[in-house]
């Protein structure tokens, strides 16, 4: 009797054949005695992994795509020869001029007076189109500084004034890359108690978004010129900051996610629920902290074009600048954004499910197939605890 | 990605298929070297432990460990040659050759109860105490007519896992 009990825990160990047939296949019959042969038998187990050696869903997320050789003859060649010259002769100085003059206007407001001298000089040396851009430009950060300053009494208008503000920066960012962007569905509204939540492919979802409405973003501190640009500019729009790697900051940040909500004049809130950037064919499991938030969700959905340039940033492979050069570079960055329609936590729906169901609304919308991993698993390791699931 | 099709030759992708006794076709090879070259991030010529354990699929397989231990420092010719044993074209005697190899961590060609408790405790893990699986793993040796003391050899594995429907293979995505 000792023996059938123990042959019985066995049964719920050994893998599981049973589970991957259909339950008719099965002969009925009570659960035999354990043989040798099924306790030696790893193969199951062993084919697993040796499945997940030659290929798994997890690395295929991150593939970004290698460019494929064209079939080279005396006409495409010459063609792409001339594309290349076109894009890193003209649109690529073009674009770094552009964004140069935005820096250096914004750095020269800082020092304010001393560098009109300079100031001036820069703009003659530029054409007539660098100078229109110039002046925009120029006005922004002759604006911005000074209503950050001043205006500090006047909250309200000066926050409506530096979210036009940074509007207007990213459509100057935009054009830089010669986005072309549709947008589909109703445009956000500044109301209280709604997130947004998007797939996140690139650093520049943000700025896509950002250019239709002033959104606050939660994000992860950067390095470099990025970090310096996260601390002046973004500040304004209520940005929230967090650092992946730090445990505690977490229960901060939910904190504080919280609180922005509930109040009504904050921008409205967006959250990348993915964690980390990934490539535009798969969604990564969402994060249920932005849905534990007990307030509407809106999806956005997000897609690139892959025959104009591969949006995917591949933070492992590419610092955020050599991205920004490969994105000058190419033709244009085209892009589909879909605002979906708001949804409600339902009765007895878990935040895990309601992240679930919204992942499914925004795969299907763009286009995107659905992966059971974390985005995290980009940077760590799964835990001994998913081992021992196993 | 740093490596190309190109840096694999007719004559290099002819030996690897030579090295696993024709296990994978051309095509799958190819893919194969695709696919070390991916897990291969610093370009070293091998794939590290920690290079397979950033595969979440493989690190949370119970027994990735084991399997580490044998294909650390492989270069791609070893790689394609450890896999070769799930490949559809291989013998159920290879394959459980395989088995046996996974079994045998010292190889010298003989799995004693400790080797063989040892697998059982990573599948396990804390479902079973030491005492529950050692005495399952006694009572079922005896049933089949083996001591604890009984070690067996490749012979033996084949006798006793026989050649009934080991289903051991995995397919190679050819893109």
């Amino acid at each position: 009797m000792a023996s059938s009990s123990v042959a019985a825990d066995m049964e719920l160990d050994r893998p599981n054949l049973e589970d991957y047939l259909p339950p008719d296949s099965l002969p009925q019959e009570a659960p035999r005695n354990l043989h040798l042969r099924d306790l030696l038998d790893i193969s199951p187990v062993l084919t697993e992994a040796a499945g997940a050696i030659v290929d798994d869903s997890f690395t295929r997320c991150f593939k970004s795509n290698s460019p494929e050789p064209w079939n080279w003859n005396i006409y495409l060649f010459p063609l792409w020869c001339f594309g290349v010259v076109i894009r890193y002769g003209i649109l690529f100085p073009l674009s770094c001029l552009f964004i140069v003059s935005t820096n250096w206007e914004v750095i020269e407001a800082n020092i304010t007076s001393k560098t009109f001298g300079v100031k001036r000089g820069f703009r003659e040396a530029g054409g007539p189109v660098l100078n229109t851009c110039n002046r925009m430009v120029s006005i922004f950060c002759r604006l911005f500084f000074p209503v950050h300053f001043l205006l500090k009494g006047q909250d309200k208008l000066r926050s409506k004034i530096e979210r036009k503000l940074v509007e207007m920066m990213c459509s100057v960012f935009v054009a830089s890359w010669t986005g072309v962007i549709k947008y589909h569905g109703p445009r956000p509204s500044t109301r209280p108690h709604q997130v947004f939540v998007a797939n996140h492919t690139s650093m520049i979802d943000f700025i896509i978004l950002e250019q239709m409405t002033a959104f606050a973003v939660i994000m992860q501190k950067h390095p470099g010129w990025v970090g310096f640009i996260q601390k002046t500019i973004l500040e304004s729009v209520g940005c929230i900051w967090f650092n992946r790697n730090d445990l505690r900051d977490r229960e901060v940040t939910a904190r504080k996610l919280r609180d922005h909500v509930q109040q009504s004049d904050n921008n409205p809130l967006l959250i990348f629920p993915e964690g980390t950037c990934v490539n535009n064919q798969y969604t990564v499991m969402f994060k249920k902290g932005a849905f534990e938030l007990g307030c509407a969700v809106c999806p956005i959905a997000i897609k690139y074009n892959k025959i104009f340039v591969d949006a995917f940033w591949n933070s492992k492979k590419q610092s955020f600048t050599m991205h920004l050069v490969r994105l000058m570079t190419s033709w244009a960055v085209v892009c589909d954004v879909w605002y979906l329609e708001p949804q409600y936590l339902r009765e007895g729906e878990t935040a895990i499910a309601f992240a679930e169901r919204v992942r499914d609304m925004i795969a299907a919308r763009a286009g995107l197939k659905k992966v059971p991993w974390d985005g995290y698993l980009k940077h760590n390791r799964p835990s001994p605890k998913h081992t021992e699931e196993k | 990605m740093g490596s190309t099709p190109s840096m694999l030759t007719q004559y290099d992708i002819e030996e690897v298929q030579d090295h696993c006794n024709h296990a994978f076709s051309q095509q799958e090879i190819v893919s194969l070297y695709h696919r070390f070259c991916q897990l291969d991030r610093n370009g070293g010529g091998f794939v590290s432990a920690d290079e397979f354990m950033s595969v979440p699929e493989f690190a949370v397989n119970p027994l990735s460990q084991r399997l580490l231990r044998m294909l650390d420092g492989l270069n791609f010719k070893e790689f394609v040659a450890f896999l070769s044993a799930f490949s559809p074209h291989t013998s159920p005697q290879q394959k459980i050759e395989f088995i046996f190899k996974v079994y045998d961590t010292d190889c010298n060609g003989k799995v004693a109860f400790d080797d063989i408790l040892s697998i059982l405790r990573d599948l396990t893990g804390s479902f079973m105490t030491e005492q529950q699986r050692q005495k399952v793993l006694t009572h079922v040796l005896e049933e089949a007519g083996y001591t604890k003391d009984s070690h067996f050899t490749l012979p033996d594995f084949m006798k006793i896992i026989g050649n009934s429907e080991l289903k051991m293979e995995v397919e190679v995505p050819i893109d």
